[in-house]
């Protein structure tokens, strides 16, 4: 490669976006996508390596330098296609997948310049795809009449379904809530995911043949040995890390204060954020304060703004460079003017006589050794609280496992944290049959972490099916 | 979605329905409930499971109508589909048989009582019922819970039907009058359940409440019903609903309640009574 002629360098294309001052103001999408100039002239920057890091960094191996190749080629359904080969929900993964830590990562070309902006590519094809009205099926193999249940319709159980359904596995989906898409349709906003996407993607699987149920409680009422009995051959649960956590300090439960869980769910599922065009109301802070410095805090001080806050602050404990939000969403947000109080933690709350939050006593914190995590541990700063006056805060440090499922499965191995002990190349639990993939085996992670599970286990579950 | 087999109303705001729920019929246990929505806007309520129909594939839901939710709920016919019934939710009663037990109903929480004193009675209990609403009109269920009771004393706060006075001095007479209680279930407005607490406490006798929190998943996913029981937090969908009466925190039940208040008037001016309206 080193004695190629050197070509002129084309400069990474950036991602229209809505203004700053504008877009705080709406819930529309903020990223616009690429126009098919940039989608080409950013393709036209990938080097077609023979042997393709990106690719390692991608969890589900979707074929990236193919794909970018068709887009050139200005096959542009191709394209998507082509990606949905491995990979079913292309427009999901383009928009909300951290590229800068996966593929992105390992482009040759990001290690002098800018890498090919491979998810702004990915989002583009797959928008195209849709738009154009132009999804096409794939064919299906024969029916093998073998059934399984899938347990929760968020990114891994989607995943699965339509890797199952393509190898010609019968599949129904269970779903708690009344609408199909987990954290992509209660937990990520619109403003980062529109829903019409999240829908779009769902009603690609049924059209597969995914029957998806809405409103199944697995473990309320029917639980996974009633699966079974009614003739399913094998289960996978992929229901998430849905419980929230809290941080048990005095005041938590004054009105006005959520886990980041239920504000999202409020304004992305029961779209309260249209209240009372829909009936759920949700708090309209004035000075809200959010806690905790990853994508879902992010996601609910970002919310917050477009619901009327004159002021909305995130509370971390670290500083920002130990933020593990995306960069992009901290990006955003600080454009968005939202306001950081780093080395910061709550310690008390404080109400008014109504009984709801008026203020939060915080501490000073100092980053220490490094914990587990690899990160410098904070610790707080003997004597140094202080008061921040507050109408609303959003709990988001975290979720838990949610313990429906595991204390309802006899059998099923738990770990010390109550998530599900499973294979980490197959998602084979200790039942025989039942598998299980993302949040609920790792904690919260990621979409696409998840979907990559979803890819390992439909493998597995595939290959036991065909054994038995 | 499902169907509305049936409605008739029980007083002039508290209301009968009963559901096609098959799924929900066959698993169901006393003590648990059902999530509905009335359509696609809807919020998300929690609603007690009164009584189940294996055969039909029915259940039976009691609410009363005090907002917008409720007021469109009502106003849906036999015939007209609700778009969500999700359940059942929440842990069942701990039915045992414990020796004579008292249940014990206030205005539309007679409703949810009457599920665990028929399972209470089924186990073998002896169950006295004490049900009582502020005036006689409202008083519901008289019969239903008569039928399963092995002494039903009803009582009106303005004395228009029964004992004249509440349904905790009610249980305070029974308690005074020498009777040995072994367990108490209290269902109802957060003050009576209070007050039925402060009169067993001293007496010793366990007593089990019922809470009816704000709720939007009811899964144990979001948050909202947290109460305070002991010095622990509870979210009351999924470690509840029902709780030790003498270890809940009342106050901020009560409190965490009125959270909405100003949008749920303002939810109902909007919505006069116009259930396709908007």
């Amino acid at each position: 490669m080193e004695n190629k002629p050197k070509r002129e360098k084309t400069p990474r294309q950036p991602m229209p976006e809505q203004e700053p001052a504008v877009r705080r103001t709406n819930f529309d999408e903020v990223p616009l996508g690429y126009t098919e100039g940039q989608a080409l002239v950013e393709a036209s920057r990938c080097l077609r390596c023979k042997r393709p890091f990106c690719v390692d960094g991608c969890p589900v191996d979707v074929d990236i330098p193919g794909f970018i190749a068709l887009v050139s080629e200005k096959k542009y359904t191709d394209a998507a296609r082509l990606i949905k080969g491995t990979n079913s929900l292309p427009s999901i993964c383009g928009r909300v997948c951290p590229q800068e830590s996966q593929c992105e990562k390992f482009c040759v070309l990001g290690k002098k310049d800018k890498p090919v902006a491979i998810g702004r590519l990915e989002r583009f094809v797959a928008d195209y795809e849709r738009t154009a009205g132009d999804v096409s099926l794939p064919p299906l193999p024969a029916s093998t009449g073998k059934r399984v249940a899938v347990v929760g319709a968020g990114p891994a159980g989607l995943t699965i379904a339509g890797d199952l359904i393509r190898r010609g596995h019968e599949v129904t989906v269970f779903e708690g809530l009344h609408k199909p898409g987990g954290v992509l349709i209660y937990g990520i906003p619109e403003f980062r995911l529109p829903k019409a996407i999240v829908d779009a993607e769902v009603d690609y699987l049924v059209r597969l043949g995914v029957d998806i149920k809405t409103n199944m409680v697995i473990g309320r009422g029917k639980t996974v040995d009633d699966l079974f009995a009614e003739g399913y051959d094998a289960v996978f649960l992929g229901v998430g890390a849905g419980a929230p956590v809290f941080m048990n300090i005095p005041g938590e439960n004054l009105s006005g204060i959520y886990s980041a869980n239920e504000y999202l769910t409020r304004s992305n599922l029961m779209k309260a954020y249209r209240f009372p065009e829909y009936d759920t109301p949700i708090a309209r802070g004035k000075r809200v304060t959010v806690l905790g410095g990853g994508n879902v805090s992010m996601d609910s001080v970002r919310t917050a703004l477009r619901l009327g806050a004159d002021k909305a602050t995130i509370v971390y404990r670290r500083t920002r460079a130990e933020m593990p939000a995306r960069n992009e969403e901290i990006h955003h947000a600080e454009e968005e003017g939202v306001a950081f109080q780093f080395l910061t933690n709550p310690v008390e709350y404080l109400g008014n006589d109504k009984g709801w939050v008026r203020a939060m006593k915080c501490i000073r914190m100092e980053l220490g050794e490094p914990d587990d995590s690899g990160r410098r541990r904070p610790v707080p700063v003997e004597g140094s609280e202080f008061i921040i006056e507050t109408d609303m805060v959003v709990v988001a440090i975290g979720t838990g496992a949610n313990p429906v499922i595991p204390t309802t499965t006899p059998g099923l191995e738990i770990n010390r944290w109550g998530y599900i002990t499973a294979d980490e190349e197959t998602g084979a639990t200790s039942r025989p049959g039942v598998f299980a993939g993302g949040d609920i085996v790792t904690g919260s992670a990621t979409v696409i972490l998840a979907m990559g599970a979803a890819k390992k286990a439909a493998r597995a579950i595939d290959e036991y099916l065909n054994r038995a | 979605m499902s169907l509305i087999h049936k409605k008739r109303y029980l007083s002039a705001n508290v209301v009968e329905m009963i559901v096609e729920a098959p799924d929900i019929a066959a698993t169901r246990k006393a003590g648990q409930f059902v999530v509905i929505m009335t359509d696609e806007r809807g919020e998300r309520i929690p609603l007690t499971i009164v009584e189940s129909d294996v055969a039909a594939g029915t259940v039976t839901i009691i609410f009363q109508i005090v907002g917008k939710t409720t007021t469109c709920l009502a106003d849906m016919n036999p015939g007209d589909e609700l778009y969500t019934v999700l359940g059942p939710l929440g842990r069942p009663t701990e039915i045992e048989k414990f020796g004579t037990t008292v249940c014990v109903g206030g205005g539309v929480g007679i409703g949810v009582a009457y599920p665990i004193a028929k399972a209470l009675r089924e186990a073998g209990n002896r169950v006295v019922s004490i049900i009582g609403a502020r005036t006689k009109d409202i008083l519901i269920l008289e019969d239903a819970l008569g039928a399963i009771s092995d002494r039903l004393i009803t009582a009106t706060d303005d004395g228009s039907y029964g004992v004249k006075g509440f349904v905790s001095d009610v249980l305070q007479e029974l308690i005074d009058s020498g009777e040995r209680i072994d367990r108490v279930f209290a269902v109802g407005p957060v003050p009576m359940m209070k007050v039925v607490c402060d009169v067993t406490r001293p007496a010793g006798i366990p007593t089990v409440v019922s809470l009816n929190p704000i709720m939007v998943d009811a899964t144990g996913m979001c948050g909202a019903c947290r109460v305070a029981v002991g010095n622990e937090t509870k979210l009351a969908c999924v470690d509840g609903p029902e709780f030790d009466g003498h270890q809940v925190d009342f106050e901020l039940l009560t409190t965490r309640l009125r959270m909405y208040y100003r949008e749920e008037k303002e939810a109902m001016e909007q919505f006069r009574c116009h259930c396709d309206g908007k």
